[in-house]
């Protein structure tokens, strides 16, 4: 059994936004850092987003009095209550430092023009001023659920010229970047990590990564889903190695948010700058409806709340009919073309070559699909993970936990940059008082379990299940189950179902001889791990029995701050097991704001018994 | 009347000892909507499973997609099949190294590339987090954006003559790059600087200006003005370098 070793300080498992933000930290306190990636680091799925990201500058005449203070209110607002407060209290803050930084490393953000411009708010046109004296100064944007313009931008591409910016920094400080490998298992000895065997997709070679830290910086794990926009890597790869340690836990697992406005019948996003900018939702008779559910908001509530008017709205029958089922329709024909050309240039694009459609002249076939996981790897407000010390997680793939049960649009990209840099601290801190031994005999160990492993699948000796076949069932269970609307009866189906698929994936042979880099041995690897995954999300949904953010609970419609202002923890403690252990956790360690009315969305709460005093 | 398409894709997995390159052809019903990335996802899992091809985004953002597509190199995740005749001829973008069949590693040449031309701001000032930002015209963003929004997908690269002969030659995505920073005030390195990176014939003397890149590139980068405005400005430099030497 041959295989290379690598040795670092810090291994980064991820090179989006959030990996690639860590380790710039730490390899500017002077220690050795490796970045793995699925991918060229450059096209990780940070790449993919468009809007923007929050941060209270107050510069534009929009977001005028806007403080760390009201990004706060809106973040926990958004989450429902869901979040840690401490945690979305050092991201309002650090926010607007994360941006300039950004800015002095290239980052080219449209700036404030001074003087009138023209805008829009659900279609109806009107005036703002920008001041002399803020001209030049990074400019924001409206995103939905928040009390200011407040998502700073570049054009349509924030998340690819925001990680072309930090990838720009990963190589002038050298950092040492491998691509095309992919983490298989941690490398631990039940108190401490020291690192991971990973897979590498160019040979299909096994290798030993050991190090003093190591980070899960994966991103989200859209694709339980068959509908998602979420990139086709995005299978939770780093929850996975976590939690078949049976030592991590999988925070809130059922948060999963539904993006209002996926194209039909691809998923690709089009962004909520569209809403943002003035764009209108309507409906087969082209009639607005939002602001019959939504008075004050309409189509600016959050994406929770967006997303369920929208399939009520289609359920009450006003969806439009088409070969993929019924969908709603988004307008911006009247933001004008020089607008749409410009500042939406990438929707204009993927509506041409995507859908054949000219969204200057013609409406945009949207329905929700889903989009972003709120949960993931559990971590103290520093990054630690629970149950493993030398375990670091942030970006997406982690539960820091600042969203909660519904994330504001504009808040990933701003997490991933502003955890990073808070994290990556926390990390060269942590590394300079790291006195680890990399053991090399847990690495041998874990090597030979994870070869054995891929000997079975590449012979088929459990069983000739085709992995495609596991994997498409999946993901129709979740999304006919654990999808927007939840209730008691299809989330038991779904567990059942995700049961029995669990036992499939165990038996999944290969077709294919499986050398070299093989993407289809690549996929049976994680398949059972994705399922468990699965069945964490479905299972907390079922045992959720209340509604919160983007977790609607059709037989529980009420948020139940009495009983369940608390955050899910899924341990997967035995590998032969076929459910997780949930235990509970209060949402946050501090009520700066205490539970209330979002002032959006339904508000039937229960109230916590002190709060009732 | 829906057709039946032909594929005809190249096929070669270096690290098997008994793969040899060769093309084989698979057939598909076409579908309304269908793309290269829906019709090799289905190749892949109806018929053959050790099909290799690189996707991530799947919406022509990430840039991991290209591939020669009946001789011309783009986006396979945007193509409709629509497009093309009832025949698709599928090869591996040349230059970059094979990772197996349709997947090539270009991670690899576009660090190396970027390592290269120095692809960061160069400052000396520190980032103070106290500090306002400084100010820039909001026109000067959208310019530096127009040509930060290659996706370094590497189809400019394997289209272009040159590069194709010497190894050695940065291609039109790196004078982009390097065009780039010449336009942002943020860094300070001088017409010297970086006639150093690119006034050599691996760099802006090596085009021939045969101009292949722009067409085919799927951002839609004007690369033909960025090539014509350094070369303009590097010959310039060069003129004057030699002239000093000689005085
Ligand atoms: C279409 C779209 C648009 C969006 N728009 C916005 C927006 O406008 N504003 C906003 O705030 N947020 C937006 N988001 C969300 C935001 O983009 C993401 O949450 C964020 O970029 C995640 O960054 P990350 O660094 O955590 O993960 P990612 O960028 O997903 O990076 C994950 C990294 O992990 C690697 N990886 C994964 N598994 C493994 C493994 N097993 N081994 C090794 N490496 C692995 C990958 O290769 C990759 O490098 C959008 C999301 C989508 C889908
Ligand atoms: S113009 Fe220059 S860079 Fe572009 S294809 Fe021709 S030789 Fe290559
Ligand atoms: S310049 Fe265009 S073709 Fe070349 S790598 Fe960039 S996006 Fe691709």
């Amino acid at each position: 059994m041959a295989y290379e070793t690598f040795y670092s300080d810090l291994v980064c498992i991820g090179a989006g936004l959030a990996g690639e933000r860590v380790a710039i930290e730490a390899a500017a306190a002077g220690f050795k850092t490796i970045l793995l990636s699925l991918v060229p680091p450059r096209r990780s799925h940070s790449c993919a987003a468009e809007g923007g990201m929050q941060a209270a500058l107050g510069n534009c005449a929009m977001g005028e009095g806007d403080s760390p203070d009201v990004h706060f209110a809106d973040t926990v607002k958004g989450s429902d209550w869901g979040c840690d407060q401490e945690v979305a209290r050092i991201f309002a803050d650090t926010a607007p430092i994360a941006v300039r930084e950004a800015s002095h490393w290239g980052m080219p953000w449209n700036r404030v023009e001074a003087g009138k411009s023209m805008c829009f708010k659900g279609g109806v046109c009107f005036e703002v001023e920008d001041k002399a004296e803020k001209h030049g100064l990074i400019t924001a944007r409206a995103f939905g659920g928040t009390a200011k313009w407040r998502t700073c931008y570049t054009a349509d591409g924030t998340g690819h010229t925001l990680l072309y910016t930090l990838d720009n920094k990963v190589t002038q400080l050298g950092i040492t970047v491998h691509d095309r490998i992919e983490a298989v298992s941690l490398i631990h000895d039940g108190d401490r990590c020291v690192g991971c065997v990973a897979r590498c997709l160019k040979t299909g070679k096994l290798r030993v990564y050991l190090s003093k830290a190591t980070l899960i910086a994966t991103g989200g794990y859209g694709k339980l889903y068959s509908e998602t926009t979420n990139t086709v890597i995005n299978e939770g790869g780093g929850h996975i190695v976590a939690l078949d340690t049976g030592l991590v836990p999988f925070g809130n697992p059922e948060a999963v948010q539904f993006h209002p406005t996926g194209i039909v019948p691809t998923n690709i996003l089009v962004t909520e700058g569209c809403r943002g900018d003035g764009g209108t939702l309507l409906d087969v008779n082209q009639e607005r409806f939002m602001h019959i559910y939504e008075p004050e908001k309409a189509e600016l509530a959050s994406r929770d709340v967006v997303s369920r008017w929208m399939m009520h709205h289609i359920r009450e029958g006003h969806g439009v009919p088409s070969p993929y089922g019924p969908h709603l329709w988004l307008d911006i024909r009247h933001l004008g073309e020089k607008h749409i050309t410009t500042r939406l240039r990438e929707v204009y694009d993927t509506c041409i070559h995507f859908l054949g459609v000219d969204p200057i002249t013609q409406l945009i076939p949207v329905r929700p699909c889903h989009h972003y996981s709120m949960g993931g790897v559990r971590t103290n407000k520093d990054g630690y993970a629970y149950g493993l010390e030398g375990l670091f997680s942030a970006g997406e793939s982690c539960c820091w936990d600042m969203h909660g049960f519904n994330r504001l649009g504009g808040n990933s990209l701003a997490e991933t940059i502003v955890a990073g840099r808070h994290i990556g601290r926390a990390v060269a801190d942590y590394l300079k008082g790291a006195e680890t031994t990399l053991r090399t005999d847990l690495a041998r160990q874990a090597v030979a379990r994870d070869e054995e492993r891929i000997k079975r699948i590449v012979s088929g000796a459990d069983g000739k299940e085709n992995v495609y076949d596991v994997r498409n069932a999946m993901q129709k269970e979740m999304m006919d189950n654990v999808g927007i609307f939840r209730n008691g009866t299809d989330l038991q189906k779904a567990v059942d179902n995700l049961r029995e698929l669990l036992v499939r994936s165990k038996k999944v042979g290969l077709r294919s001889s499986g050398v070299g880099s093989s993407p289809e041995l690549a996929m049976a690897i994680k398949i059972s791990g994705m399922v468990r995954m699965a069945i964490c999300v479905a299972y907390g949904a079922l045992m959720r029995t209340e509604s919160r953010g983007a977790h609607a609970r059709e037989d529980y419609t009420a948020r139940n701050d009495r009983d369940w202002l608390t955050r899910t923890l899924a341990y997967w403690r035995n590998p032969d097991a076929d459910l997780p252990t949930l235990e509970y956790e209060p949402a946050s360690p501090v009520f700066h704001l205490p539970p209330g009315d979002r002032g959006y969305g339904k508000c039937e709460i229960i109230c916590r018994e002190e709060m009732n005093e | 009347m829906s057709r039946q398409l032909k594929f005809n894709i190249f096929r070669y997995n270096p690290q098997d000892p008994n793969s040899v390159p060769h093309t084989d052809s698979f057939w598909l019903d076409e579908t309304p909507s269908l793309t290269l990335f829906i019709a090799l996802n289905r190749l892949r899992e109806e018929q053959d499973s050790s099909l290799n091809f690189d996707f991530a985004c799947r919406m022509a953002i990430c840039g991991s997609c290209g591939m020669v597509i009946n001789g011309r190199p783009g986006l396979a995740c945007r193509t409709l099949t629509s497009d093309l005749p009832g025949e698709i001829t599928l090869m591996p973008l040349p230059v970059f190294k094979l990772v197996g069949d349709l997947a090539v590693d270009t991670g690899t040449w576009f660090r190396a590339t970027n390592e290269k031309i120095e692809s960061w701001i160069h400052t000396d000032q520190e980032f103070d987090p106290e500090a306002l930002e400084e100010r820039m015209e909001n026109d000067l963003a959208n310019s530096i954006f127009e040509l930060e929004r290659c996706i370094e997908c590497g189809c400019c690269v394997a289209s272009c003559g040159t590069a194709n002969m010497r190894a050695d030659f940065v291609g039109a995505f790196a004078l982009n790059r390097v065009a780039r920073f010449v336009m942002d005030p943020r860094d300070k390195r001088s017409d010297a600087d970086y006639f150093e990176v690119v006034g050599t014939d691996q760099g802006i003397f090596g085009c021939m200006g045969l101009l292949a890149c722009e067409d085919v590139c799927p951002r839609k980068i004007p690369l033909q003005d960025q090539l014509g405005i350094l070369r303009r400005k590097m010959g310039f430099i060069g003129l004057k370098n030699l002239f000093r030497r000689k005085v």
